[in-house]
Formats: C-alpha cells, sequence, structure tokens
C-alpha cells in the first residue's frame, strides 16, 4: 500500500510538473497575454461547468449505488421508525432541492459564458421573485420544524410513571462503559465518586449505606436489556465528557461529570432476530468475506457475528476509538435468567468483607 | 466628527505627501501601518498556516484510510510519535485538534478577514487608511504571536493539545486524561487568548473605519457588498469574541489554580480529585457562543468577496442588493441565538434544544435568499470565466450542498443519532470550510493585481480550481455515507468495530481525493509566489469593476490616492446598465466606475 501511494504521489507531483512547463511554453509564444479570460476561455470553462453539473451526479448516484448498503438499515427501537420517517422525509426534501439548485446555478454558468460583444442583462431587484423564494422556505421550514419538534418533544418527555420502564444507569469512564441496574426497587442507589473504593470493588462509587443500592447491579461486560419494555438509561461519568452512543436505536447522550444525563427508548428488536433480518445477514455476509480476505493477509480479522453495540462518541482521550460495550437486547424471560445469575451490590460487598 | 470632516483633514494631509515618511525597511516590510502591507502580511502569514493545516489533514487521513499501517513520511515528520512509521493515537487526536485549530481561526479568520478587510476597506469606502494605522499593525502582530506560539506547541514532548478543537473540559483541564493537556494546552489557551486580542482589535478598526471614513457620497447603501460582509463580521467578533476570553480564562484557572469552573466530581487514575460544582456543560455554552458565530465570521466574508466577483465577472448588478445586505443583517443577528445546536444531546434541557431548533432551522432562510440571488445573478450575463469567478461559483455550489445538511443536523431530533459523526464532519466541512477556502481564493485570484501589481497565471488558476472542485465533492460527499453509518468522529481507527468494515473502501476513495487536492494547492503556491516576482504587470483596472479600489494607481503609495479622494456618485452595480435608446451609459463600455456622475436623463436605481 505504502508503495502504491508513493507512486500516486510521484505520479501526480511529475503531472503536474509537466503541466506547468507546458502551460509556460504556451504563454511565452502569446506575447499579448493579459491573463484575463477570453472567449476561448468563458467557452471552455462554461462547458466545463456543464460537466461539472453531470460530475456531481454521477458522483451522487454512484455514491447510492456503491454506499448505500453501508448505512444502518431497520431501526430497533420504538421511536426508530419515527425517525426514519422524518429523516426520509428531510433527505428526499433536500436532494430535492440540490439537485435543483445545482442544475440552475451550473446550467446558467454553462449557458450565460461570455462572448465578446455580449450584453448582460441590467436585471438588480425583484420584489416579487424575492418574496416567493423567501416565502417558500419559510413555509417548508415550518412545517418541518413541527414535525421534528414533534418528535424531539415526545422522545424527550421521559416519564418514569409511565408503562412500567426498567431503570438503568449507563456508567462511563476511561475508555470503557458499566451499567448499572436498579434491581427489584427498580430504584438506583445513591452514588458519587467520592465512594469508590477499588479494593472493594465498588467501582462506581454506590453508597453502601443506602437500602435503595443494596440490589443494584452493576454489569462490567454486557448490556442486557429486555425486548418491549421501556428503558430509562441515567448516564453518569466518572472522568471526562463521554456520549453513550447506540446508533441501532437512534440513541445518544452524553456523559457529564458532575451530573446524571436521561435518555429513554424501547427496544423493539431483539438481537437474535436483527441477526436473522435479511438487510443485515447481507451486510454481515459481506462484512465476513471483507474478514476473510484480510486474514489471508494476515490480519487478526476473525468471522464477525452481529450484536448491538454502545459505542463512546465524545472525545475522551487515548483508546477513545475502542470505548466499547456490547448490547444483547432479549426476550423477557431470558433477561430476568441473565439477572438472576448476576450478584447484587449488596452480596458483593458482603463477600468482600 | 462628521464624516466630512475627517475627509477634508485626510485631503489636507494627503496634500504633503512625499515630503515625509521616510520609510526604512523596518517600517515599510515589518513593523508597517500601511493597510496595503498589512493585508500582505496577513495573507502570507494565514497562506503558511494555511499549508500546515492542510498538510496535517493528509496525515490523518492516510491513517484512517490505511490504519495502522507504516509510512516513511510518518516517520519522517512525526518522529517519536510515529515509531516504526505506524501513527500513535495521542498523536492523531492531536493532528485532528490542531487541524481543526488551524484552519478555522489561523487561516479562515486571519487569513481570510484579516487580509481583506485590510486590504479592502479603506480601498473600498474611498479612505487614505484605516482609522488606526498603529492599532492594525499590532493587530497583525499579535496574530503572528499567535501563530508562532501554536507552531511551537507542535514541538513539545508530549505533544500539543489534543482534546479535539473544542477543548472541552475535563478532557483539557486535567493532565492525568491524556498527553496533550499538559503543556501543550497551555500553550493553545494562551495562543488563542493572544488571538482574540488580535482579532478583536482588528474588528473595531474595521467598524469604526466603515462608520466614519468613508468618501463623500458613499453613503450606507452604496458600499460594495464586500464591506458590508467585513463591517458586519467584524460587529460579530466584537460581541462573540470576548466570550471565548473568559471561557479560556476561567479554565485556565481551573487548569492551574484549583477553581471549579468546569469541573466536578472527578476521579480519575485512581484518585479522587477535589472539583466540586462546576458543570463542563457551561464551557460548552461559553465555547459555542462563539463557536456558531465563527461559522458566520468565517463564511460572510467569503460571501462578500463572492457578491462582488460574482457580479463583475457576471458583468451584471448583484441581483437583491437590499436582500442581500438584509440577508447578512439577518444571519449575523440568528447566528449569535443558535449556538444551543451544537448541545443538543449534552445534557442541557430539552425544552433549550426546541428553541434553538428553531432558531436553527431560521438561518436557513436568509441563506436561501442569498443562494437564489446568486443563481439569479448569474441568469442572462456575460460570465467571464476568470479564475476567481470560477471559485465564487463553486463557493455557491459547496454552500448549498452543505447547507442543506444543515437542516438535518439543526432538527434537534434528526440530531441525536448524526450528532458527532462524520456526518457532521462532512457538513461543516463543504459549507464553512471548503465554501470560505473558495471564497479565500477567489479573493486572492481577483485582488492579487491590487495587492501585488502582477497577475496571476489564468491557466494554472483553471487547473488549479478544477481539481480542487472535482476533489472536495470527491472527499466530502462519501463521508456523509461514512456518518450515516453511525462512524464516530475522532477515532484513531475504526477496525474495533466489525460493522464499520465495509467502509475501509470509503476510506481511501477520501483519502485519495484529499492527496490530490492538497498537492493540487501546489499549483495555486506556484503561481502566487512566481506571479509575484515574474507575473505580468497588471493594469490599473484589469477586470474592467466599478469599485473605487480600481482608481488607485497600481504601484502602492501611502494614502492610497495621488490627489484627492474621489467622490463617490452611484451603487457599486452599475455593470450592462443601458440608456433608453438601448446603448451603454457610457458609450461602448459596459460598466460605469462609482465615481462617475449620473449622466442626463439617468435614473438611479433606488437600491
Amino acid at each position: 500500500m505504502t508503495a502504491l501511494l508513493t507512486i500516486i504521489v510521484l505520479v501526480l507531483v511529475a503531472i503536474a510538473i509537466w503541466q506547468m512547463t507546458k502551460i509556460f511554453e504556451l504563454s511565452q509564444v502569446k506575447t499579448e497575454q493579459t491573463e484575463v479570460a477570453n472567449d476561448k476561455d468563458n467557452r471552455l470553462n462554461g462547458y466545463l461547468m456543464f460537466g461539472f453539473l453531470v460530475f456531481i451526479y454521477l458522483l451522487t448516484i454512484f455514491s447510492f449505488w456503491k454506499w448505500g448498503s453501508v448505512v444502518l438499515g431497520k431501526p430497533a427501537s420504538e421511536h426508530g421508525g419515527q425517525y426514519d420517517n422524518l429523516m426520509f422525509i428531510s433527505m428526499a426534501l433536500i436532494f430535492f432541492v440540490q439537485i435543483v439548485t445545482q442544475a440552475l446555478l451550473h446550467y446558467f454558468a454553462f449557458k450565460y459564458h461570455g462572448k465578446k460583444g455580449k450584453k448582460a442583462l441590467f436585471y438588480a431587484d425583484n420584489d416579487k421573485l424575492e418574496a416567493i423564494w423567501t416565502i417558500i422556505p419559510v413555509i417548508t421550514l415550518a412545517g418541518l420544524i413541527l414535525y421534528g419538534l414533534f418528535t424531539w418533544t415526545t422522545l424527550m418527555d421521559i416519564d418514569e410513571e409511565e408503562g412500567d420502564p426498567i431503570i438503568i444507569e449507563l456508567y462511563a469512564q476511561q475508555f470503557n462503559w458499566k451499567a448499572r441496574y436498579a434491581g427489584a426497587d427498580n430504584v438506583l442507589g445513591d452514588a458519587n465518586v467520592r465512594l469508590i473504593e477499588i479494593d472493594k470493588n465498588n467501582v462506581i462509587g454506590i453508597d453502601e449505606s443506602d437500602p435503595y443500592g443494596q440490589d443494584d447491579v452493576v454489569s462490567q461486560s454486557e448490556l442486557h436489556l429486555p425486548v418491549g419494555r421501556k428503558v430509562i438509561f441515567k448516564m453518569r461519568s466518572q472522568d471526562v465528557l463521554h456520549s453513550a452512543y447506540m446508533p441501532h436505536f437512534r440513541a445518544q447522550m452524553n456523559c457529564v461529570p458532575g451530573m446524571i444525563t436521561q435518555f429513554s427508548f424501547t427496544p423493539t428488536v431483539t438481537t437474535a432476530e436483527m441477526r436473522a433480518d435479511s438487510d443485515m445477514q447481507a451486510k454481515v455476509q459481506h462484512i465476513n468475506e471483507l474478514r476473510a480476505e484480510g486474514r489471508a493477509k494476515g490480519l487478526d480479522t476473525e468471522t464477525w457475528e452481529f450484536d448491538y453495540v454502545l459505542l463512546c462518541n465524545k472525545i475522551c482521550g487515548t483508546s477513545h476509538y475502542n470505548m466499547q460495550m456490547k448490547i444483547v437486547v432479549e426476550e423477557e424471560e431470558e433477561f430476568n435468567k441473565w439477572m438472576e445469575a448476576q450478584q447484587t451490590f449488596g452480596e458483593q460487598m458482603a463477600s468482600a468483607q | 466628527m462628521s464624516a466630512t470632516a475627517v475627509n477634508a483633514h485626510a485631503e489636507d494631509h494627503a496634500h504633503d505627501h512625499g515630503h515625509h515618511h521616510k520609510e526604512t525597511f523596518m517600517t515599510k516590510y515589518i513593523f508597517s501601518q500601511d493597510h496595503k502591507m498589512i493585508s500582505k502580511q496577513y495573507l502570507i502569514t494565514g497562506l503558511i498556516m494555511g499549508a500546515i493545516g492542510i498538510a496535517m489533514s493528509l496525515l490523518f487521513r492516510m491513517q484512517l484510510a490505511w490504519p495502522g499501517e507504516s509510512f516513511k513520511v510518518f516517520e519522517l515528520l512525526l518522529g517519536d510519535w510515529a515509531p516504526d512509521g505506524v501513527m500513535d493515537p495521542n498523536i492523531y487526536l492531536a493532528l485532528v485538534t490542531i487541524h481543526g485549530t488551524i484552519m478555522v481561526f489561523f487561516v479562515l479568520t486571519a487569513g481570510l478577514s484579516g487580509t481583506f478587510s485590510n486590504l479592502l476597506i479603506p480601498l473600498q469606502i474611498g479612505a487614505r487608511d484605516m482609522a488606526s494605522g498603529f492599532l492594525n499593525m499590532v493587530s497583525y502582530w499579535l496574530f503572528f504571536l499567535s501563530s508562532v506560539i501554536m507552531v511551537i506547541s507542535l514541538f513539545l514532548e508530549a505533544g500539543p493539545a489534543a482534546a479535539g478543537w473544542t477543548i472541552y473540559p475535563p478532557l483539557s483541564a486535567l493532565p492525568q486524561a491524556q498527553p496533550g493537556s499538559g503543556m501543550g494546552m497551555t500553550l493553545w489557551l494562551v495562543s488563542m487568548a493572544i488571538f482574540i486580542a488580535s482579532s478583536l482589535l482588528g474588528s473595531l478598526n474595521y467598524i469604526v473605519t466603515v462608520l466614519n471614513l468613508r468618501t463623500k457620497g458613499m453613503s450606507m447603501t452604496r458600499l460594495p457588498l464586500t464591506i458590508w460582509a467585513f463591517f458586519v463580521t467584524a460587529i460579530i467578533g466584537v460581541v462573540s469574541f470576548p466570550v471565548l476570553l473568559s471561557a479560556a480564562l476561567l479554565l485556565i484557572m481551573d487548569r492551574s489554580f484549583g477553581t471549579s469552573f468546569f469541573l466536578s466530581d472527578i476521579f480519575i487514575q485512581g484518585e479522587v480529585l477535589h472539583y466540586q460544582g462546576g458543570s463542563p456543560v457551561l464551557f460548552e455554552h461559553l465555547f459555542w457562543f462563539l463557536g456558531h458565530p465563527e461559522v458566520y465570521i468565517v463564511l460572510l466574508p467569503a460571501l462578500g468577496i463572492t457578491s462582488e466577483v460574482i457580479a463583475t465577472n457576471a458583468r451584471k448588478p448583484i441581483f437583491g442588493y437590499r436582500a442581500m445586505v438584509a440577508s447578512i443583517l439577518a444571519i449575523a443577528f440568528l447566528s449569535t441565538i443558535v449556538w444551543g445546536h451544537h448541545m443538543f444531546v449534552s445534557g442541557m434541557n430539552p425544552f433549550l434544544g426546541s428553541v434553538f431548533t428553531f432558531t436553527t432551522l431560521l438561518i436557513a432562510i436568509p441563506s436561501a435568499v442569498k443562494a437564489f440571488n446568486y443563481i439569479t445573478t448569474l441568469w442572462k450575463g456575460n460570465l467571464q470565466m476568470n479564475p476567481a469567478m470560477l471559485f465564487s461559483i463553486g463557493l455557491v455550489s459547496t454552500f448549498i450542498t452543505g447547507g442543506l445538511t444543515g437542516i438535518i443536523l439543526g432538527d434537534s431530533a434528526l440530531d441525536i443519532n448524526v450528532h458527532d459523526t462524520y456526518f457532521v464532519v462532512a457538513h461543516f466541512h463543504l459549507v464553512m470550510g471548503i465554501s470560505a477556502l473558495y471564497g479565500l481564493f477567489a479573493g486572492v485570484y481577483h485582488w492579487f493585481p491590487k495587492m501585488f501589481g502582477k497577475m496571476m497565471n489564468k491557466n494554472l488558476g483553471y487547473a488549479h480550481f478544477w481539481i480542487t472542485a472535482v476533489c472536495a465533492y470527491g472527499v466530502f460527499f462519501p463521508m456523509h455515507f461514512v456518518g450515516m453509518a453511525g462512524v464516530p468522529r475522532r477515532y484513531y481507527t475504526n477496525t474495533f468495530f466489525p460493522m464499520f468494515d465495509d467502509l475501509t473502501d470509503v476510506q481511501v476513495v477520501m483519502t485519495v481525493f484529499a492527496i490530490i487536492a492538497g498537492f493540487a494547492q501546489l499549483l495555486f503556491v506556484f503561481n502566487f509566489v512566481r506571479s509575484i516576482f515574474y507575473g505580468p504587470k497588471a493594469p490599473q483596472n484589469p477586470w474592467s469593476s466599478t469599485t473605487l479600489e480600481w482608481t488607485t494607481p497600481v504601484e502602492h503609495i501611502h494614502g492610497n490616492w495621488p490627489g484627492e479622494i474621489p467622490h463617490v456618485h452611484r451603487w457599486a452595480y452599475d455593470y450592462s446598465k443601458t440608456r433608453e435608446d438601448g446603448e451603454y451609459v457610457i458609450p461602448g463600455q459596459d460598466f460605469v466606475p462609482q465615481t462617475v456622475p449620473l449622466q442626463e436623463n439617468e435614473e438611479e436605481l433606488n437600491h
């Protein structure tokens, strides 16, 4: 690869030098070189402007054809459908505007390229036109704003009383995640970084004297979620800013030292169901082919099986790029079984005595 | 004091030119108080910083396309930070941080606004110089000092600042959190504090000059749009830069004096720190109170330059002059009340998020008006495809492409899943990075004859534009897909997430385009340097322009005009204006300079 890159660079430099010398040879011949565009330049660059429009369109089509499948795919949460719908409408709108305005811009640049003796139209103002293209964006944007704000407020209106939610704390530190479940009482015990005792394995600073904390369960490896049940995440960070990003669920919230932030969603697709999804299977298959190629080259790329993942999405230091936690969405019974196998905070403290 | 009185004084002063002002090398080239020289100093310093910033981006793009590969160039340039030619994760973060800082502040704020505000404000409003030549000189030298400090920070053993150009605490506040948050961050903060002082001195000077030193007849509604843009930019700068200064000062106190403005409840490296009660969210508010207007501080001068260049080269008046001025004012006002859209998922109250969504989407309206007005200006024009014109049309194109995705990001609900992903990177690079760079290039190609008295080679200019234009889309269009796939920014490598493995080829495509674009800039550098020394001598008004700067002699003189300052009788956009009989106002010439009085029976437009 390095060799290839070096070659590309050398070739480009060579072409650049060759072009430069050629251009200077040419410019030496003509003594009346004014460096102001003449009719020939205008015509050539006019055509190139049109060519550039074609380039933009082709690049768009090519990108969709080649990379259209890399995007996230089917949402795995209740609000995800609504989110994707709003995204689709906005995207359709901006693509429409993009195609039309780029066409006008580059077509005019091509059509009206200058010629000696041509007269431009003195056209300084038109109130009606300007009113039209002020009002059309106003109306469209008003629609988008209303739709967007409606989605936003429903999403952000986190009601702990409604719909039997499960309360989970996401705890961020350089460079890993921990999850704390509120246990049988579904209330998280008080916690503060000042109460952390590493040697007693109280790694996230739960208050030992708070009875609500005794049945809390801390998971250091995986985040398990029951499907179809609303989850309210309470986020904390112990050192710097992090961001809990769960792209498949269209969910993200920063974790801020010194305060508790929250986000809520209802997972609707279990890990097993997502693995069986046809688009996902195609994606996984494609990626595994690439990983097999990597193995053939001696890389450490094992065969991959799809899993939901929690990523850190706020720059947090050296290993920011590998701060992740596996998310498992499963049926309620499986979830309960997993939960029972975990040690509660009270048990943990008792065994540490 | 009224404007006329000042001018009368300035004119008196002008008569005794040549009698004094014995200029030495020091006062002419180094500590110059002449706005034309200062503008050249700004430009060249900005371009050097730009070369550093662009080179950095090529390095980290290579790491992204070929993660973990060993490159000789890494070993050569990064030394101990690239053991065996493999880039270290910390230096990756440092590179993206300094790339952002340099490009946003040193190139696109100082290099663009500093250069062209200095050059054009006195020349286009008809003034002998800035209101205070001395402050102007101080402003440049503070900028120079801050550049030097920023560059020095690159040579620290622990590396330069690496917390992202937004330097959010606690990461930036705690030396334990990452190596770059030690001396590197201290130098970053010192450099930026000096930079802010420089920017404020410059901006105050621009505002006073525009308000007080306009020549006779140059009413505010006859100002070229460049001046409107520089003027309003300076006002936004004065309003918002001091807030960044306060954020930087408070951060310095948290770092060095143990205060807790932005820090609370921190446990790091096995120990609890004493900080209590501060909030990083407060820093985010302060930072973005500047950070968002900063986008327009970068962009408005570029749009001003574009307005002027498009009108001149289309041989048509800019369409909707009043609407353009109103848009600049509306954008400036709105830009100061939208900062929260960077913080939708910061933990800020969601209700505030709703308000910021509303104001943010409003800003699309004046932006749309500007885009449509540019397009209409091209309609039925006689377009002279000079390199500056190409870059201006390119600017409108990237401004639209990048601006449209702002509708996605400005919507708080949609922002949730694309926040801090490559979608954002693609968006702002197109709408402010590439667009403002195009504005900078358009300005250099257009006013090079004014700055250096020489012409730049147009063929090299064409090659420069077309390669850059293709590559800019080649880098940033596919990048949207990377963002839609959920790839976070500032990841040293994506190989720890198998779900991103199918994006490797996109990364390679983007990097190859970036490298080609980077090398294409050498064409510009070569053309620039060569033309200064060997370019053909420029005529007085090479682009047949109406504005005042082209009435000054090609050779720079102190005080700009040898005799009296010309008076102004019309607006700046009388291109291709005809009389009732269809002949041009000045027969045989398709433009009427601002200094030409209204002709008989000529109607002055009510603009």
